[in-house]
Formats: C-alpha cells, sequence, structure tokens
C-alpha cells in the first residue's frame, strides 16, 4: 500500500468510529498529538498528587486521611495507566520522564497552585476533580484503544474523587462560621483556575479542529466548560456558597449559565511557569527522581543476580 | 504492548503485560502493563495498579517482549476464510417447529 492509501485506510476507520491499536498504520501527527497529550495527561496526574500530599498527615481525622491517601494512591496508579498508553506509541518511559523534568512537557496548570486550608482539599475533589470527570469522561470513546481503556478505568475511580471533595465541602459549609469561611475561600480561590482548566477559548485552540476530526477529542474546550459552569452552579446553591462570579446569570435563550471572563493572561503566565508553585512542584519530582536512582538500580542488579542464580541451578 | 523498536532505554525496568482474572471461573484477560525489575516484582505492582478495589483474584504476568502479535495489515486474508462458512453457526440449519430443545 503507498501512503496514499493507509491515509485512506486511517480516515476510513476514523469515519466508522473503529478504534485505532498499537500496531495499526496512524498519521505521524496523529501519533505525535497522541503522545503529547497522553503524556501531559499522565504528568498531570503524577504531578496532582503533591498539592493534596501536603495534606495527609494533617488531615482532620483518620477517615478523611484514609480517603485522602487512597485518592493520592489512585492518582498515581492514573498516571501510570496513562504512561503505558502512551508507551504504546513508541515513546519510553524514561524519556517522558525527562520531558516532565526538564519542563519540555506541560502539565496541567491548576497544579502549580498552593494548598493553604484543608478546605482545599475539598475544593480540588469538587472542582479540580470535577472539571477533569467532565474532560475525561468523553475520552473513554477517544480512537486510540490504549487511551480510551486507560480512560475507563481512570473514570470509573474518579467520581469517589469528586464525592469525597464534595462532602467534605458540604460538612464545612455546615460547621461553624470559621469553617464556612474557609469553605467559601477555598471556593474562591479554585474556581477560575478550574474553568482554565478546560484549556483556552475554542478562537485560541488550533489543535482542537484535528483533535475532534481524528476522535481524540470529542468536544471543544468552550462546550466542555460551559457544561462545567452548569451543574457546578447548581451545587454551589446545594451547598450554600455563593458563587466567585458576580456575572453568573442563567441565560433563558442559551439554555445556559452565562459567566464572567476568564483571565487568560494569568493563565498563560502559568503555563509559562510563572505560577506560584512551577518551581517547587518540578524541583520534588526531579528530586524523587534523583533520589530513587539507587533504589531502581538495586533491584534490576538484584534481578539480574536472582535470574544468574537460577540458571546455575539448573545448570548443575 | 509496546512499539519495541522506538523503545530502547537502557536502564529501564523492563516492561510487562497483566492478565488479571476477575473472579473465580472466569478467564484472565488484559488488564494493561507496567514496568518491574523482575516477575515477582511485577506481581506485586499489578496488585497495587490495577486491583486497588478487589478487581482480581489472580494475576499473571508477561514480558512484553515475548509477546508475539498478529499484524492488523494481514487481517483480511488471516480472517477470510471464516467469513463465509456460515454452516459452521447452529442458525444455519432449518429444523422443523415440532422439534424442540436442539
Amino acid at each position: 500500500m503507498s501512503v496514499h492509501s493507509f491515509q485512506e485506510h486511517f480516515d476510513n476507520l476514523i469515519d466508522r468510529d473503529v478504534t485505532i491499536e498499537p500496531k495499526d498504520w496512524m498519521p505521524d501527527d496523529y501519533r505525535k498529538t497522541l503522545i503529547r497529550q497522553i503524556s501531559q495527561h499522565a504528568h498531570s496526574e503524577i504531578i496532582g498528587m503533591l498539592p493534596e500530599g501536603n495534606w495527609i498527615t494533617r488531615a482532620p481525622s483518620l477517615r478523611r486521611k484514609a480517603v485522602l491517601l487512597a485518592k493520592v494512591q489512585d492518582e498515581a496508579g492514573h498516571g501510570l495507566y496513562l504512561y503505558s498508553a502512551a508507551e504504546t506509541l513508541g515513546i519510553s518511559r524514561d524519556e517522558m520522564y525527562n520531558q516532565l523534568h526538564t519542563g519540555k512537557a506541560k502539565y496541567s496548570s491548576i497544579f502549580n497552585y498552593p494548598t493553604l486550608t484543608w478546605a482545599d482539599m475539598g475544593a480540588i475533589g469538587w472542582l479540580v476533580d470535577g472539571a477533569a470527570i467532565m474532560n475525561q469522561v468523553p475520552l473513554c470513546r477517544t480512537s486510540y484503544g490504549p487511551y480510551a481503556r486507560a480512560m475507563v478505568r481512570v473514570c470509573k475511580e474518579e467520581s469517589f474523587h469528586q464525592r469525597q471533595g464534595f462532602e467534605i465541602m458540604l460538612t464545612l459549609s455546615k460547621g461553624t462560621d470559621i469553617q464556612r469561611k474557609l469553605a467559601q475561600d477555598a471556593f474562591n480561590r479554585w474556581w477560575w483556575p478550574s474553568l482554565m482548566m478546560f484549556g483556552p477559548p475554542d478562537a485560541e485552540s488550533p489543535n482542537t479542529e484535528q483533535s475532534v476530526r481524528w476522535r481524540i477529542k470529542r468536544f471543544t474546550n468552550d462546550e466542555l466548560r460551559q457544561k462545567f459552569v452548569d451543574v457546578t452552579v447548581e451545587q454551589a446553591r446545594v451547598l450554600g456558597l455563593e458563587m466567585p462570579d458576580k456575572d453568573i446569570k442563567w441565560n433563558e435563550e442559551r439554555g445556559h449559565y452565562d459567566f464572567g471572563t476568564i483571565n487568560w493572561s494569568e493563565f498563560y503566565n502559568v503555563v509559562k511557569g510563572n505560577g506560584p508553585c512551577n518551581k517547587q512542584r518540578i524541583e520534588a519530582r526531579r528530586k524523587a527522581w534523583d533520589e530513587g536512582k539507587w533504589v531502581r538500580d538495586a533491584a534490576m542488579a538484584h534481578a539480574a543476580k536472582r535470574k544468574a542464580r537460577q540458571s546455575e541451578v539448573k545448570a548443575a | 504492548m509496546t512499539n519495541d523498536k522506538l523503545n530502547n532505554s537502557k536502564n529501564e525496568w523492563p516492561l510487562w503485560e497483566v492478565f488479571i482474572r476477575s473472579k473465580a471461573g472466569l478467564d484472565h484477560k488484559h488488564a494493561g502493563s507496567l514496568h518491574a525489575a523482575d516477575a515477582q516484582m511485577a506481581i506485586e505492582n499489578a496488585r497495587d495498579v490495577y486491583t486497588r478495589r478487589m478487581e482480581g483474584v489472580s494475576i499473571w504476568v508477561v514480558e512484553s517482549k515475548h509477546i508475539q502479535a498478529s499484524d492488523p495489515g494481514e487481517a483480511d486474508s488471516m480472517y477470510d476464510p471464516a467469513s463465509d462458512k456460515i454452516y459452521r453457526h447452529p442458525t444455519f440449519y432449518n429444523l422443523p417447529d415440532e422439534v424442540k430443545y436442539m
């Protein structure tokens, strides 16, 4: 087959909603786009452990601590599912780590914000995981098989994350005045960065069209953001918290909530590396990688030794 | 599974494919992959990565490089011979209505 007919065959699979698998022919740009998206997604899960890890030792009860530990462990798991999905496209795990540690690869910029109070654990679960679920559910039907299967697993586990966050917010918002204030303050700080998680507006997102064509993405950034705003307004009402946006208003004609203007220069500034915690996050990952080197090496040496001993026994 | 031509990092722990039996009586099914220094570590890691919610009662691991896969480019010629043999299915045969339970 010529490249042209390979391309035709591929387009045909995409049009018929057939899943693409690792050994199938795929255009270089499709492969590259997927590697970028899946590895960034994996990095986000791994970096995402850090802001919450900050509160494990200070969780207010044993129940909350067990839940937070389980959630952070899930995030490690999600990172691992996604890294191995990306590896099926021909990039090695070490190369992906290297891209993260050198700043060549990005991760979700929301994790560059600090977790100042316990209420942030509630706001992150409710809003950040809520936004992530909005993004991730359609990815369960994305065109690349290993990515879609990883996302099915991730989504199954993610809904507990959002519920436990909402439960923290609910408990705080029904608590003392100070607890209510903590909840509102966390909501205020995490609301706008959560909206930014869906990425730049469609008009400024040059890759969206191609990704939708390839069924890597199934909805645009703005569509998902709107959906998130619509459900969150209702949930905030249940919590009795005030929306941190004076421009939130039901629009009868559109059948959606209107909302205020997002500060995109803040977003681009954080993406560029100037958020409150960018440096700290990457340093923590690098440190873990460097200080874990002897463990990785020792495990390999141990495995080699054991293998050698087994073949000696066999030979004897 | 990995395209190993492109994936030759020297110091990486090898890649393993993980298969999990979700409950007694069912087949092991491919769950995903992971890196581990040896088979024992692969099973332990698989426990933590793929069965945090009681998804399994038994785990198989096999180093990815040992898996041979068919070529999707040859799928047509590979599976074509079966496509015109509908007589292999019970529905191919017409039975009189009086015959029940066959």
